[in-house]
Order: structure tokens, then C-alpha cells, then sequence
């Protein structure tokens, strides 16, 4: 099984991407979408929130498993993809593209550099 | 703790499944996706590997008896080649596990509990009655046990053997599964009628056969010899191959019982009546638990099994609270998932009886939050 990681984005061990550049989008990786399964429920957090880096903003629930997600940086909630809800598989079909779930405004961008690069990841994972 | 393995674990890890603990075996959980699996099994057909389900061989001149003191159902009732749901249940009438137990041609003793091998008694022969019935998996031990020290104790005449690692057992099962088994055979099975089962040459190998299920839809359940299981899981492979995970959606879209998790006699104790199958009980016989279950009988029960939907988005899961209309907690889940042919969830759990109706409005607490949702009659799937 081979994944796809994209270097556009930075990566937590708890598989959350996050883009480096503006707007920031938060979602999880194609491992983390792979190893969850259909998924089936998104609990989001609301526009506005505060969220400190390795909070759990919200849950990803697929059918065989519940899971938090973390925040992969400290910042505001800008936006959340509402679609998740109509259309949870959205986060198997496109992790990294609609199937995104939330975009952050980061209180000090270089929280960024301490995530993990796409390469440090795909070895995380393999 | 070491787990067992099923005859075919490498040959599933090389196709690409993911593998989950389950009755301490390591299983299959999903091979492409647990929608997909689920899909064709209700559209086509799908293939389970389900060989950490236990088989237990009874024969001899007490094998009758001692299969009617431990189970729930009438079992004199059955001739050669039938098939019965039953219970197994303590003296209070508390489900140990539940079965099929399955009646064998009188000439096939030696196939099932094998030649020499009778627990030190020399009984059973041709001529004796034989049967094999099916423990939840990881309970074969526990129940041949139940089976030995009852015999034992009243002095029957039985052969009984664990062969749980004798049979691999697959489950075929969908509207194209008994045409695609008897594509494989030597013989038409499409006429073995359901709830009945048979020796038959399947790929060459010779497999019994039955015409049972956990799915809902038509099929059969195949047990064949461990070390065949390539040659009859490959010669069937034209069936979606499927794991744990959508036999969880499927059985749980039909209200199936799971033993372990729907009723266990630690952690959800329950007699078949309050679990909704009380028609595998049979008070008229004389079994272990069977003063207990015909007072419950006569009297009621003060809780029943119920299938509930949920009205607001979320997913009940085992062990989550429902409450009632003032938040108290009146009953619990016991299965819950989404099932990915519905738009809701759905779950499977106990509530007081007077709150049973079709149609009454619960709440199921989801991570704190009550979600509203309603007692249904499974199956789901049908309005």
C-alpha cells in the first residue's frame, strides 16, 4: 500500500496536515483516512474557536472507530468545511483537497516549522 | 496472549486485509472497504472467512440427551441434515452463548468426532446419533468443557470433541451466493432448503453445507477440512471477499444478536426472552436454566431488545446510555454503527418494555450529547 503526502503541507504524528500557505487547511492524512475507513460522522469545532496546538478540535468517526483530531498549531478557526457533514466520505474520497476541515489563522508561524516535513512523515508511518 | 490464527491469515494479508482481535483470533476485519463488502453482499454475493467460530462434535448413545440438557431448543425434533438456532444457558436462565446446532447423517460419526479420538470413553460408532454445533468464537473451550463435565457429572454416554481447529468455516452469503457455492460443487445446491444442510463435494473437497446465515440475505455457511481451506475459499473467490466489519453492518441492520456484546453472561446478562429470541426456547423440554425461562415465560420480561434509529446525526456505539424524555437513563446500547446503505444510525440495545413501541422517542447520549432517536422493529433496511 503506498501513499500519497503532499509537500505543500506540514504533518503531526497524530496524522493532521497542515498547508503552509495561506489560508492554512487542517485535515488528515491519506494514512489516517486509509487506516480509519469509511468514514461515516466529522464533529467540528466552530468559526472564531481558539485552539492550541495538540488540542483535540474535533472527532472523525468512521465505522469501525472514533477518533480525535488535534490542532497542529495554535491560531483561530477561520473556517470549517460545513460539507463534512452531508458528506463525511468526502474525507476518504479527497483528504487533501474537499475533503478538508478547517482552516486556521496561526498565532506565530513558526509553529509551522516544527511539524513534521513530508518525508519526516511517509518514514513516520512506513 | 498469543492469538490464533485462521488456516488462510497469510493468504489474507497478502490480498490486502486489515486485521482486528476478535474471540482471541486474528481476523480479518476489512478487505477493500467495509461499504463496498457490505454492498455486494446485499446486491451479489460476499465471502467470510469466519473460521475462529468453534465447533463442537457430540456422538453416542447419549449424544440426544446431553445436547437437549445444554441447549434451549427441542433438539429430538431434529432429523439428519437440520439446522436449529438455540440458547445456552445457565441454571437462572443467563445466556452463555447461542448456537446452531446441527443434526449429522447417522453413517458420518467418525468424520466429526474422528476415529479413536472419544475423551477416554470408547462409545460412540455408526450407529449412534451425531451432532456439531457452532460456539461463538473464543467460547469452544468454555462450552466443550460445559459439554464433558455435564456428561460427566450424570453419567451419558457421549463422545464429545472440540474441533474447532478441525473445520475452517466460511460464509457465503447474498442473492447470487447459493448459485455461485453450487457453481462450485458436484452437485445442485441450490435446493437444500433453508435451515438445512449436507455433505457435498465443493471444489473437490468435501465440505458440509448448510443453508444459514448472519447476513439477512440467502446463502450457505461451509465448514471444510482446515487444511483444504485454500482450494474451497479460491474456487469461491468470484464472491466479494469480506471481514468482520461488514458482517458487523450487515448482522447488526437485521437486529442479529452478537454473542459478547449483545448479551454476556459478565457484562450484559440477559436470558433469551429479554434478547428477543425466545422462540429458540422450548420450555417443553428438559434443559439447564429451563424452570427459570418458563417463569420469565409466563411472567414477562421487565426489559426487552430493541432496535433504535437515530433522528440527529452521530453514532451510538456499544455500552452508550439512553435516556429518557426527562434525561434519565432508562437503557443501554449494546451494538450501534452506520450502517452504509442507511442515512442514519442505528443501534441495538435494551430498554424497559413499556418503552418498546415502534415509534417511541429516546435520546442516546453520544460523548455527552443526547441525540435524538427512536425504537424501530429491525430489520432497518425495510419500512
Amino acid at each position: 500500500m503506498s501513499f500519497d503526502f503532499p509537500t505543500d503541507r506540514r504533518y503531526r504524528e497524530s496524522h493532521e496536515y497542515l498547508t503552509t500557505d495561506a489560508p492554512h487547511r487542517v485535515g488528515i492524512s491519506d494514512f489516517a483516512q486509509d487506516e480509519l475507513g469509511d468514514v461515516v460522522f466529522v464533529e467540528l469545532p466552530s468559526e472564531g474557536d481558539r485552539l492550541s496546538a495538540g488540542d483535540s478540535f474535533g472527532v472523525v468517526e468512521s465505522i469501525k472507530a472514533v477518533s480525535d483530531v488535534y490542532a497542529p498549531v495554535s491560531g483561530e478557526v477561520t473556517a470549517i468545511n460545513e460539507e463534512l457533514f452531508d458528506a463525511p466520505e468526502l474525507l476518504n474520497d479527497a483528504p487533501y483537497d474537499d475533503g478538508w476541515m478547517l482552516e486556521l489563522d496561526p498565532d506565530d508561524e513558526s509553529e509551522i516549522e516544527e511539524l513534521m516535513t513530508a518525508d519526516e512523515y511517509a518514514e513516520q508511518v512506513e | 496472549m498469543t492469538l490464533r490464527n485462521p488456516p488462510l491469515r497469510e493468504t489474507h494479508a497478502d490480498s490486502g486485509a486489515k486485521f482486528t482481535e476478535f474471540g482471541g483470533w486474528d481476523m480479518p476485519v476489512e478487505f477493500d472497504s467495509i461499504s463496498t463488502e457490505h454492498e455486494a453482499v446485499r446486491e451479489s454475493a460476499g465471502i467470510f472467512d469466519v473460521s475462529h467460530m468453534g465447533e463442537v462434535a457430540v456422538a453416542g448413545p447419549d449424544a440426544t440427551t446431553l445436547m437437549q440438557r445444554l441447549t434451549t431448543n427441542d433438539v429430538s425434533a431434529l432429523s439428519p441434515g437440520d439446522a436449529q438456532y438455540a440458547a445456552i444457558v445457565r441454571e437462572d436462565g443467563v445466556m452463555l452463548d447461542d448456537t446452531i446446532v446441527y443434526r449429522l447423517p447417522d453413517d458420518r460419526v467418525e468424520t466429526v468426532v474422528g476415529p479413536g479420538v472419544n475423551d477416554g470413553r470408547d462409545d460412540a460408532d455408526d450407529t449412534d446419533d451425531a451432532y456439531l454445533f457452532i460456539p461463538n468464537a473464543g467460547h469452544d473451550a468454555e462450552i466443550h468443557e460445559r459439554w464433558v463435565d455435564y456428561r460427566d457429572e450424570h453419567d451419558l454416554s457421549a463422545t464429545v470433541r472440540n474441533a474447532t481447529e478441525d473445520w475452517a468455516m466460511f460464509a457465503v452469503q447474498g442473492p447470487e451466493a447459493a448459485a455461485l457455492v453450487s457453481d462450485a460443487a458436484a452437485s445442485d445446491l441450490t435446493t437444500v432448503p433453508w435451515f438445512d444442510a449436507t455433505f457435498a463435494d465443493v471444489a473437490g473437497v468435501e465440505c458440509w453445507v448448510a443453508r444459514t446465515g448472519y447476513t439477512g440475505e440467502d446463502g450457505f455457511e461451509l465448514l471444510c477440512p482446515w487444511e483444504e481451506a485454500a482450494t474451497v475459499w479460491h474456487a469461491l473467490d468470484d464472491a466479494q471477499p469480506c471481514g468482520l466489519g461488514a458482517r458487523a453492518t450487515l448482522r447488526i441492520e437485521k437486529g442479529f444478536l452478537l454473542s459478547g456484546q449483545d448479551f454476556d453472561p459478565d457484562d450484559e446478562p440477559r436470558t433469551p426472552f429479554e434478547a428477543g429470541i425466545g422462540f429458540a426456547v422450548d420450555t417443553d423440554t428438559e434443559f439447564v436454566g429451563r424452570d427459570a425461562l418458563a417463569e420469565q415465560e409466563a411472567a414477562g420480561t421487565a426489559e426487552s431488545f430493541v432496535g433504535l434509529e437515530l433522528l440527529d446525526r452521530g453514532v451510538a456505539r456499544h455500552g452508550y446510555d439512553v435516556t429518557g424524555d426527562d434525561g434519565h437513563v432508562i437503557g443501554t446500547v449494546t451494538s450501534g454503527t452506520k450502517v452504509p446503505t442507511l442515512d442514519r444510525g442505528v443501534a441495538l440495545g435494551y430498554l424497559p418494555t413499556e418503552h418498546t413501541d415502534p415509534g417511541t422517542r429516546v435520546h442516546v447520549v453520544v460523548r455527552g450529547q443526547e441525540k435524538r432517536a427512536q425504537v424501530v422493529d429491525p430489520p432497518f433496511d425495510e419500512d
